[in-house]
């Protein structure tokens, strides 16, 4: 009785499986469910990866970080502090407008007034947009900056259409209209997003999937199942653990690229009571530290090797980049030495707040174990996200082990973080010619001398005061089955939809 | 029957608007600046950490936070969602049948096993059967959900194929997909379900089985079959209707971690969520709604109560 009843109901569920999905359907498995879908407020890293198939942008980069044109044809520097873009003639939005030199400025002009904008900081030098004809915009910027063209190549260079944007106020990000290769469908918050292909799309012949569907898939292990099942064609990022399963699967590829940004330790320097410690008042002491820590065994451990160790905030494949500026190898005697010249009474407490992860709990446990050998006694405090991020803006904290996504320019992943007004400078680190060398930096308009100035900010902040600890620079790994093919890994860790193909 | 109805109705109001009261302070008490959590990585200018303060009314005193909040939810408006802009009313509408389609499809499950397994366990007391229901149980009860979850999904879904290994799909859209999406997760709750209506089943049946009503009922020469359904199961019931009510109102307030797992977008996932990301005004919705069907369901336990135990009508 029981068992042809069972076996039924084996049989049933496995015809139900084997639904094929619809053959141009490309479903991506996201980290996490995107905020709002509006370019100008939106602000998380998924949200990204899903505007790279709604929203061209101005420009965009390419896998050798290169700026290149999308809905511009290309840019003239008038003057530094000039800029003029030619616009693609013939585009599109998703409702049938044609983009032209209104509809940037007003896109611009949105980012930067907006209540509430994200993206006002990152173009706040941005002072006026002249239309100069139908397909040329005159930027006006009110002092010259190096960085401004590559904020371009992100959300603030996403030109919405200007009749919807106006008509949904607000509420644009439910609904979002602008000239990317697909158009949004629909979305049911934390379960998907979908985006149909955009037959008008500018670029329509580098298009050759139907329908983009974004899944919110925070575990990792059932993300990948979902790969590994056929429910997905490709994921967003996998853990390093997760790898070698990948590796072994005929049925799956890995596509491992660098990212932009860095994992480090901020050390509360300046901010508040917490930084009155002899970690944070002798750059001898943080120096120790840092010399007690092997960045190597580290991510042997916990990485399974796959990071990449760094002294600095910028990647090796950022032309700013500074091959010369390596981690120093671990060197307890110089690690010790040090300690006895600053004269402070071993073990030396001191306390580290970690996001409440699994991964950097472990690194975290590793840091602990290695810097006891100098003197150190590390006290962990786990703590979930939101909690560590005030308790670091309020120096709530002695050290804090926190990631940068990173951003295209050097600036972006220096200036917010040493400058001593910098937004993100949690330890209040200062030093008035790290200051004036970061905003000269941030204006120098030639590659070689601009490389240069972040040589010696590199040198002041990080191994003269030692003001962070960097530790490395993560890879974006993306694992997809090996039926889709033209997936092109960019360190921004981005998918973009142009010349996805699944066979 | 109708005056005890109402006395109960009548209590709901206070007992919701003590929650909204509870959800409020509770949240002050979190650490975490939700203006913080939502720029996230641009919270590096001030400006824009100011104008989402003003935008939320974080710059409020609570006070007239919570009033204007309570004085919108009068009017029918549950607010927005901060972090995604939709309004949270929307948002329970939509997650809602998710959550209740799997908690009925976990109650069933559970009620399936859990009743006549506890049934048995007790008329078979002692004895091999009943040591290997409990030893079953015992293991559905300590048994962590996403282990379990996890287990299935590679079993099923990542080695046999059988079942998609997580997502869901509406029962209007496609019944049977929506039924292979559902039934892991199902499974997973209703086996925790199980375990303890067992448990208490047998518990029941046990102090049923020894009163004196089924000593006569016995002594009558009354067919055991008789005695063990009409007169024992009938009385034993009482609680384990209770516990079935307050276990069903537990699977409609969301499984926090099994939704997780199977990513199920239904209550829990929403509430959890909102808390990680700040998210008050869905926290908050979120939470009146949950209490809102415990209320309801402790009513609806009171009125089986009724129609199970006669004894009891006389008393409303």
């Amino acid at each position: 009785m029981i068992r042809p009843f069972l076996l039924a109901a084996l049989a049933a569920l496995s015809l139900l499986a084997a639904l094929p999905a619809a053959a141009q359907n490309l479903r991506i498995g996201l980290r996490e469910d995107p905020d709002i879908l509006d370019p100008t407020l939106a602000r998380t890293f998924v949200g990204r990866i899903v505007f790279a198939s709604l929203c061209d942008k101005l420009f965009d980069i390419n896998e050798r970080l290169e700026i290149i044109p999308q809905l511009a044809t290309g840019h003239r520097w008038e003057d530094p502090r000039t800029l003029v873009i030619a616009l693609r003639d013939g585009v599109r939005f998703h409702d049938g407008d044609t983009m032209d030199a209104e509809a940037v400025k007003y896109s611009l002009e949105r980012h930067l007034n907006m209540q509430g904008s994200f993206r006002r900081s990152e173009i706040t030098v941005l002072q006026a947009v002249e239309v100069v004809d139908r397909l040329t915009v005159r930027l006006r910027l009110s002092a010259p900056s190096a960085a401004f063209l590559s904020q371009l190549t992100d959300r603030a260079g996403m030109i919405v259409s200007p009749r919807a944007a106006e008509a949904a106020g607000r509420n644009f990000g439910q609904r979002p209209v602008c000239a990317g290769p697909f158009r949004f469908a629909e979305r049911v918050a934390q379960d998907r997003i979908v985006v149909e292909r955009f037959p008008e799309y500018w670029d329509a012949a580098r298009i050759h999937v139907n329908r983009v569907t974004f899944l919110p898939i925070p575990d990792s292990t059932v993300r990948l199942a979902n790969l590994q099942s056929g429910a997905l064609e490709i994921v967003q990022s996998i853990d390093p653990d997760d790898v070698p399963a990948v590796r072994r699967n005929a049925r799956l590829r890995l596509a491992i690229g660098d990212e932009l940004g860095y994992q480090s330790i901020t050390i509360n320097i300046g901010n508040g009571p917490r930084a009155q410690t002899p970690l944070g008042q002798d750059a001898r002491v943080r120096a120790a530290f840092e010399l007690a820590i092997d960045r190597d065994a580290l991510n042997r451990v916990v990485y399974e090797g796959m990071y990449l160790p760094t002294a600095q905030p910028v990647p090796p494949g950022n032309p700013y980049h500074n091959a010369a500026f390596r981690p120093e190898p671990r060197n307890l005697e110089r690690a010790r030495a040090l300690l006895r010249e600053a004269g402070v009474a071993t073990p030396i407490r001191v306390e580290m707040t970690v996001p409440n992860n699994p991964d950097l709990r472990q690194v975290g446990e590793v840091i602990q174990a290695m810097v006891r050998e100098a003197g150190f006694d590390l006290r962990l405090t786990a703590m979930e996200f939101a909690s560590s991020l005030q308790a670091a803006v309020r120096g709530d904290f002695e050290t804090y082990l926190l990631a940068w996504s990173g951003r295209v320019d050097p600036d972006g992943n220096a200036w917010a973080f040493m400058h001593s007004r910098g937004g993100q400078n949690d330890g209040r680190y200062a030093n008035p010619e790290v200051d004036r060398l970061l905003d000269e930096a941030r204006s120098e308009l030639d590659g070689e001398r601009r490389k240069d100035l972040y040589g010696r900010i590199w040198e002041l902040a990080i191994r003269q005061d030692r003001s962070r600890i960097y530790l490395w620079h993560r890879k974006n790994i993306v694992a997809h089955t090996a039926r889709l093919q033209g997936f092109v890994p960019v360190a921004d860790g981005l998918i973009r939809p142009q010349g996805l193909r699944l066979q | 029957m109708s005056g005890f109805l109402l006395r109960r109705l009548g209590q709901v109001v206070p007992t919701l608007l003590i929650v909204s009261l509870l959800v409020f302070g509770l949240q002050q008490l979190m650490p975490g600046d939700p203006a913080l959590i939502l720029a996230g990585e641009e919270r590096g200018d001030p400006q824009v950490l100011a104008e989402i303060r003003a935008g939320l009314l974080l710059d409020r005193p609570v006070w007239e936070q919570y009033g204007r909040w309570l004085w919108r939810l009068l009017h029918g408006d549950f607010g927005f969602s901060w972090r995604i802009q939709l309004p949270v009313a929307d948002l329970i509408l939509e997650k809602l049948p998710v959550t209740a389609q799997l908690a009925a499809m976990s109650f069933a499950i559970g009620v399936a096993l859990g009743v006549p397994c506890g049934v048995l366990s007790a008329v078979w007391r002692d004895r091999p059967a009943d040591w290997a229901i409990n030893a079953v149980a015992l293991f559905g009860i300590s048994t962590p959900n996403f282990w379990l979850g996890i287990l299935m999904i590679l079993l099923f879904s990542v080695q046999l194929g059988w079942l998609p290994p997580s997502g869901y799909v509406p029962l209007w859209e496609d019944p049977w997909q929506s039924l292979a999406t559902t039934i892991m997760p199902a499974f997973v709750l209703g086996t925790g379900v199980a375990s303890v209506l067992m448990r208490h089943t047998r518990a029941a049946m046990l102090t049923a089985l020894s009163q004196d009503y089924v000593r006569t009922a016995r002594a009558k020469g009354v067919p055991e079959r008789v005695v063990i359904a009409k007169h024992a199961l009938r009385n034993a019931l009482i609680p384990v209707v209770t516990l079935g009510t307050i276990e069903f109102g537990r699977l409609l307030a969301g499984a926090v971690l099994t939704e997780q797992i199977f990513t199920i977008p239904g209550f829990g996932k929403l509430v959890v969520d909102a808390v990680f990301n700040r998210d008050y005004p869905v926290v908050q919705g979120v939470v009146l709604a949950t209490a809102l069907i415990f209320v309801l369901l402790s009513l609806l336990a009171d009125v089986l109560y009724m129609l199970i135990n006669p004894r009891l009508r006389a008393g409303a």
